[in-house]
């Protein structure tokens, strides 16, 4: 039990990194990543919406689709209660936390359409995970996705100072930064099974 | 507006991939071969055709407000229909684009053309659009699959035994098939039609002058 918590992990915030290797929530990523500071702001929203939409499809799965047999309706259902949890943590935040809505506040409604979030609750579903390994995998997916965009703004910040060729200005070098950070990554593949 | 127009612009002035950049989950995350790009393309195609469509007959009826949810149902229940299909015809195809079918419900392309155009124009002009979006997001996701495929694993297949497959006479390069590759691959590429744009633009410029 201990060991596959820990290889999801692992799996998720390094071998299968969402971002570097399983090109999800790719939007953000390369939208979000000019400046360190809206890249933390965006991940800590992603980390927080994704284990609890982790948590919310896999009961809505589990509870409602499966004994009303309704399983081909997942995708209907999945992206209705993230869409409304993102609303409800929105309302939530702006009502007990003024300090935390304004800086999480702008990037919650763009996380309704970020296919990482929508991915995790499928692949939970693919890898058929009980309930807190869902939880576990979606907040660790978060972890991976926070963590691969902090490096990218990192450097992406740097590279606005750099002389590109002007071909490559832009979108053009940022992808080709990521490529090279995804085949650093590709080194942490055989770490699990 | 010409019907012409409106269908040809999304093919190369405003291709939804290498000129307005969007939809790039899937772009990177399928162009591993051909077939895949062409499944998947196909399908993208299929969604945006009949979500537009429905989309802009009921456009005046929508209330603003509730629009955004209106739009993901609409999307949702057509890409369910493409995965019930695929699912029962083409499993090998289904087995490889993963989830990458139910993700395109989130896939940005239809819901910026939904926005942007269909909750906004008459059906026909909407079918026009969404064929020429959907047409350049499928050229567009082939050209990358193309040269993945081929430089990552020498050879070009489409649907196997039945129509064959072209080798080439290089040794197969792995990193292009592994997730790199495809950021390498569409990096160089969008690099090179900024270069082709860059280019137009300083010509354009001389002869002003």
């Amino acid at each position: 039990m201990i060991n596959d918590i820990i290889a999801i992990i692992i799996g998720m915030i390094f071998v299968n990194n969402f971002i570097l290797t399983k090109f999800l929530g790719l939007c953000p990523f390369f939208g979000v990543s000019k400046k360190t500071e809206n890249a933390l702001g965006m991940g800590l929203a992603v980390i927080f919406v994704m284990t609890i939409a982790s948590l919310a499809c896999s009961l809505a799965y589990d509870y409602l689709l499966v004994p009303l047999r309704l399983e081909f309706l997942n995708i209907i259902v999945f992206i209705l209660v993230i869409a409304t949890l993102v609303q409800i943590v929105e309302i939530f935040i702006k009502r007990y936390s003024e300090g935390l809505y304004r800086s999480l506040g702008i990037y919650l409604p763009l996380i309704t359409t970020n296919c990482a979030v929508l991915g995790v609750a499928f692949l939970n579903l693919n890898e058929n995970y009980n309930i807190i390994e869902s939880v576990i995998s979606g907040l660790a997916a978060g972890i991976g996705f926070t963590l691969a965009l902090l490096l990218m703004s990192g450097i992406r910040e740097r590279l606005e100072l750099m002389d590109v060729p002007k071909p490559f200005k832009g979108l053009p070098i940022a992808f080709i930064t990521a490529s090279l950070m995804s085949l650093a990554f590709l080194g942490f593949a055989g770490m699990i099974k | 507006m010409g019907y012409l127009a409106e269908l040809t612009k999304g093919l190369f002035k405003r291709n939804p991939t290498f000129v307005i950049v969007l939809g790039l989950c899937p772009t990177l995350a399928i162009t591993t071969s051909l077939e895949n790009a062409i499944g998947m393309g196909l399908s993208t195609l299929f969604v945006l055709i009949f979500s537009e469509l429905f989309i802009s007959l009921i456009r005046n009826i929508i209330p603003e407000n509730v629009r955004i949810p209106v739009f993901i149902v609409i999307i949702a229940t057509f890409v369910t229909i493409v995965q019930m299909t695929i699912k029962a015809y083409l499993p090998s195809l289904d087995d490889a684009l993963g989830i990458f079918i139910p993700l395109i419900v989130v896939n940005c392309i239809i819901f910026s053309r939904i926005e942007e155009y269909a909750s906004k124009n008459p059906p026909l002009y909407s079918i026009l659009d969404a064929i020429g979006m959907g047409l350049g997001f499928t050229l567009a996701i082939s050209l990358i699959s193309i040269i993945r495929e081929a430089l990552g694993t020498g050879k070009i297949s489409i649907l196997g035994d039945i129509i064959g497959d072209a080798s080439l006479p290089i040794e197969p390069m792995m990193f292009f098939i592994l997730a790199p590759g495809a950021l390498l691959t569409m990096g160089l590429l969008l690099a090179f039609f900024q270069w082709l744009e860059q280019k137009k633009e300083a010509k354009e410029s001389k002869e002003a002058k």
